[in-house]
């Protein structure tokens, strides 16, 4: 077998414009690895071979004539979150599990403009409300590095999937740490962007005002190549920023001595596992190595984040979600007897425990006489938030910590816990309330699993924490390192 | 007991704009079911609103028009709901802070007083669809064609005592928006829509009673009739001993009656909250200043403005100020006529009449505002008189031909040449000995109604053309 799947995505540019290879040969090199593997991971819900061959048969084209951009002819696996025209978009959930979308999201229509090629749609927790891909009506998948284990969520098939090199790079998208947890747990490189740089047209609401989309992929520097494609203005969404868009490949070079980056002294207390919390300091030491200056700083108030985030997510969601009725798509039960019954069976038939136990959270914080407690008193706590990093900001150029407290669970461990779920997001969760850029880039492993090292970014910021963590890469090789039986 | 009534109305009122308030689809009336409703309009997963600029400015004329604060910062909220016709499960629409504020408008009472009425606020929202009831054998059909239509709800305060009221405080608000261009006014389309908020107390009483609210109320008799009824129904549940349920209440009008909808037990929680996907409606000092410059004029200020301007009485200034289409008409027939009395008269009068006879809008009227006018100005410039206009009228109604035209084809000129005149009159005089011979013997007070005999008999023989006053003062001379 060939080894086009170690490859980065600059490599596999390099090779197309080449001539080593086809788009076709890489597509139909990764659709073998999907059918090889993905018995066990499950990390796809959808393969869509024949669109993708064809697609690759177009990128091959523009190649040949010279039209090609730096993704051309590169394949990657979206989020199912994300609306592909055509093809199945289920968001992980039996609600939407007919649902062929007649558009495109606008993250999908660039990347596709850009060239690239999909490859099928990604297991998702549903509706991406889970931490480890356990709510997917579709099944959980497994982690590459232990097949007993949680790739984390909500965006657990894209992560799993570029671990295990069943594609070269994967969109997510990241409301609580959605991209940054499972990127951790699966030992790979996930960006969430700013709130607003990437539009969230087509992208199945979950929260809409910390829903952002991202790049999954295995280093910064592919972060950086997607990103590029992804981000930008878009007037189909109004919360979208018209702002132009850095250039995040020449920032990759820029150099990091001097940078003084904060380390987030509440993201290393209490709950954080010994082993992950040495090797963020081991890969602490490399930075200070790099010339890097390391500076103490406090979120005093991020301990609130996590229930204002499960006041408002929940919130927004009861809301987002009650399109979903079983009257014009989606999941419809057999033979209502009047319009009540229509929607009970429908919405209880197609939601899984989780949603509904969010819809109820969020529909009772919004009551009347309950709204000023819970939803304007998190809405508050937001301010609060963002208002701690501004000041952590004055210090700090960047900040840094472990993206989750703990290395892959085992499935079914938090299952029946949901607070001990949602404390899976504790250290990524802040950073959604403030709508603030942040990446998780694999730190040594502990317990033999990968570790996520999170770095936070002020507003727009992208460029300098794709730097930071590209110049990391360069000097370590954390990020190479393969799962045994996906090298 | 007296009774003293209080209402309140909420005003629908949809809005010009040719694509809808969040989405880019169409919003004209009367598409087959369906086809004007797009991807957002349906609600689709991850589709989002985006703010038609054109309901915005709507929404600031209206606000300036009825001298009210526009919001420098307004939000759009989501009103949560489930129902077939409200696709996204919400209806966005404006809560805790509406693009518009406190305003208010004058109203002309029975007894010729001015009134000033509060409008509490307006806000944007957009509109459901439709529910089908009818042709689904057990099931209901959905028409999403209206499902985000831009609508401004104008809610007044509970300033109106009466149902004439109620309806002269609606027929301003329509005049408003009509004369603005910013909703068409067509209420059999929908487009202008009304519920009621009515309570009665004892006369004297500070408090208010408990008010019911009346929903489909899409005419102005309706409106009338429908307050009327509830009025009298709530009066005989309190003499009864009874009290006011608060709840909102359907006017029938084939029964003509009012019945129960859902009481506020059965109330939805509609748990308002900011849209996230929208971010707040900030609105500049510079756009309301580039909105409000086209602004046309306001049926106060076009009313005095015809008073002074053009010399016409208040009561005429007022009936021809009532709609735009009427005003515009009356000043295009003023250009061509020059006298701005007589132009008002020939309009209210025989235009009216006639297009009342033939149960015609002016709209669609057989005379254009430019062809009364030349006729207008034919009787002002004696060209022909009074009398000989109405059939001149009569034939331009049917023709559709011009003033001028029909004169001279049918020789209708009016004699004004005093030497044509005179011969005329001496002929009458000449073949009349015997009444001349009475007239000249005849009590002083009573020549001048046997006056009528000659000026007649003149007028027979020039075929209606001769100039009656010519006439008039010849014949007396010559009477002596």
């Amino acid at each position: 077998m060939s080894d086009l799947h170690r490859k980065s995505l600059r490599e596999l540019r390099e090779g197309l414009a080449a001539g080593s290879f086809t788009s076709v040969e890489l597509v139909e090199h990764f659709l073998a690895r999907i059918r090889e593997h993905d018995q066990t991971l499950n990390t796809l819900i959808t393969v869509s071979d024949k669109e993708a061959l064809q697609q690759a048969g177009a990128a091959d084209e523009r190649i040949q004539k010279g039209e090609a951009g730096p993704l051309t002819g590169i394949p990657l696996i979206h989020k199912d979150i994300f609306c592909t025209r055509g093809v199945k978009t289920s968001c992980g959930s039996r609600m939407l599990d007919n649902f062929i979308s007649p558009y495109d999201a606008t993250v999908v229509e660039r990347l596709a403009d850009a060239g690239m090629v999909m490859l099928g749609k990604a297991n998702m927790d549903e509706f991406a409300m889970g931490s480890s891909n356990e709510t997917s009506y579709y099944g959980p998948v497994k982690n590459p590095w232990d097949t007993e284990r949680v790739p984390g969520g909500s965006s657990g098939g894209s992560a799993a999937a570029v671990a295990a090199r069943l594609a070269p790079a994967a969109t997510g998208t990241d409301t609580g740490g959605s991209i940054r947890q499972p990127a951790a747990l699966c030992g790979i490189t996930g960006l969430k962007p700013s709130y607003g740089r990437v539009s969230r047209w087509g992208m199945i609401a979950f929260a809409s005002s910390l829903d952002q989309a991202g790049p999954m992929a295995r280093s910064a520097e592919d972060c950086a190549l997607l990103l590029s494609a992804m981000a930008g203005f878009d007037e189909r969404d109004s919360t979208c920023v018209d702002r132009p868009v850095d250039d995040y490949l020449a920032a990759l070079e820029r150099p990091v001595k001097g940078l003084r980056v904060g380390v987030v002294k509440e993201f290393f207390g209490e709950g954080l596992d010994s082993g992950v919390g040495a090797s963020i300091e081991e890969a602490m030491k490399v930075l200070e190595g790099l010339g890097v200056e390391l500076v103490e700083v406090s979120l005093p108030h991020s301990r609130y984040s996590v229930p204002a985030y499960y006041v408002v997510a929940p919130a927004e969601a009861s809301s987002n979600l009650a399109r979903y009725d079983g009257v014009r798509f989606g999941h419809r039960c057999d033979d209502p007897k009047d319009l009540e019954d229509l929607y009970k069976r429908s919405r209880a038939e197609g939601f899984g425990a989780e949603v509904k136990r969010r819809i109820m959270i969020g529909t009772y914080a919004l009551s009347a006489g309950y709204y000023d407690a819970y939803y304007l008193k998190a809405q508050k706590v937001r301010q609060v938030i963002a208002r701690d990093f501004r000041n952590a900001f004055e210090q700090a150029d960047l900040l840094l910590g472990p993206a989750s407290p703990e290395v892959a669970f085992r499935l079914g461990e938090k299952s029946d816990d949901p607070v001990s779920m949602y404390l899976s997001d504790i250290y990524t969760i802040a950073v959604n309330l403030a709508g603030l850029p942040a990446l998780s880039m694999p730190a040594p492993r502990a317990h033999g699993l990968p570790v996520g090292l999170q770095l936070i970014g002020n507003y727009f910021d992208e460029g300098r924490l794709l730097n930071l963590a590209h110049q990391l890469q360069l000097a370590t090789d954390w990020h190479l390192q393969t799962p045994e039986g996906f090298a | 007991m007296a009774w003293e009534t209080v209402i309140g109305l909420e005003i629908h009122v949809q809005l010009t704009t040719k694509s809808k308030i969040f989405s880019g689809a169409s919003t004209r009336f009367g598409a087959e079911p369906n086809t004007q409703a797009c991807l957002v309009d349906l609600g689709f997963p991850g589709v989002l609103p985006v703010l038609n600029e054109g309901a915005v400015r709507r929404a600031v004329l209206f606000g300036t028009a009825i001298e009210a604060e526009i919001a420098r910062r307004s939000v759009f909220a989501r009103k949560n709901y489930f129902y077939p016709d409200l696709p996204k499960g919400y209806q966005i629409s404006q809560y805790e802070l509406p693009i518009v504020g406190r305003g208010h408008v004058e109203i002309l009472l029975e007894n010729g007083e001015r009134k000033r009425i509060g409008v509490t606020r307006a806000h944007l929202e957009e509109d459901a669809g439709k529910s089908l009831h009818e042709d689904f054998h057990g099931y209901t059909g959905i028409d999403l064609n209206r499902a985000g239509t831009p609508l401004l709800e104008i809610v007044s305060e509970p300033d109106l005592r009466s149902a004439k009221e109620a309806v002269a405080y609606a027929k301003k608000i329509h005049q408003i928006v009509t004369y603005l261009g910013i909703c068409d006014g067509n209420m059999q389309e929908g487009s202008f829509r009304m519920d009621a908020n009515v309570s009665v107390r004892p006369v004297g009483r500070k408090e208010f009673g408990t008010r019911t609210e009346l929903k489909n109320l899409n005419s102005f008799r309706f409106l009338e009739r429908a307050i009327d009824f509830e009025v009298e129904r709530q009066i005989d549940v309190l003499e009864s001993g009874g009290q006011v349920v608060q709840e909102t209440r359907l006017y029938d009008a084939q029964k003509d009656e009012t019945r129960s909808m859902r009481t506020k037990e059965e109330a939805n929680d509609y748990r308002y909250f900011p849209d996230p996907d929208l971010l707040p409606l900030v609105i500049e000092d510079a756009f309301i200043e580039e909105t409000v410059k086209g602004m046309p004029e306001l049926p106060e200020a076009r009313r005095r403005r015809f008073e002074e301007e053009y010399g016409l009485s208040a009561y005429d200034a007022e009936v021809l100020t009532a709609t735009r289409p009427q005003a515009d008409y009356y000043e295009a027939v003023v250009a061509v006529a020059g006298d701005a009395k007589l132009a008002a008269n020939w309009m209210m009068v025989e235009l009216f009449g006639a297009l009342n006879k033939a149960g015609l809008s002016l709209e669609v009227s057989p005379v254009s505002a430019e062809a009364l006018g030349g006729l207008v100005k034919r009787i002002a410039d004696d060209t022909i008189s009074g009398k000989i206009a109405k059939t001149v009228f009569e034939e331009m109604w049917r023709s559709g031909r011009a003033a001028d035209e029909i004169i001279e084809e049918k020789g209708l000129r009016q004699i004004t040449d005093s030497s044509a005149i005179e011969a005329i009159v001496d002929e009458v005089l000449a073949e009349n000995a015997q009444q001349v011979e009475n007239y000249r013997n005849a009590d002083p007070k009573k020549q001048p109604k046997m006056l009528g005999f000659f000026v007649g008999q003149v007028m027979k023989k020039s075929q209606g053309k001769a100039n009656p006053r010519q006439v008039n003062e010849l014949l007396r001379n010559k009477l002596g």
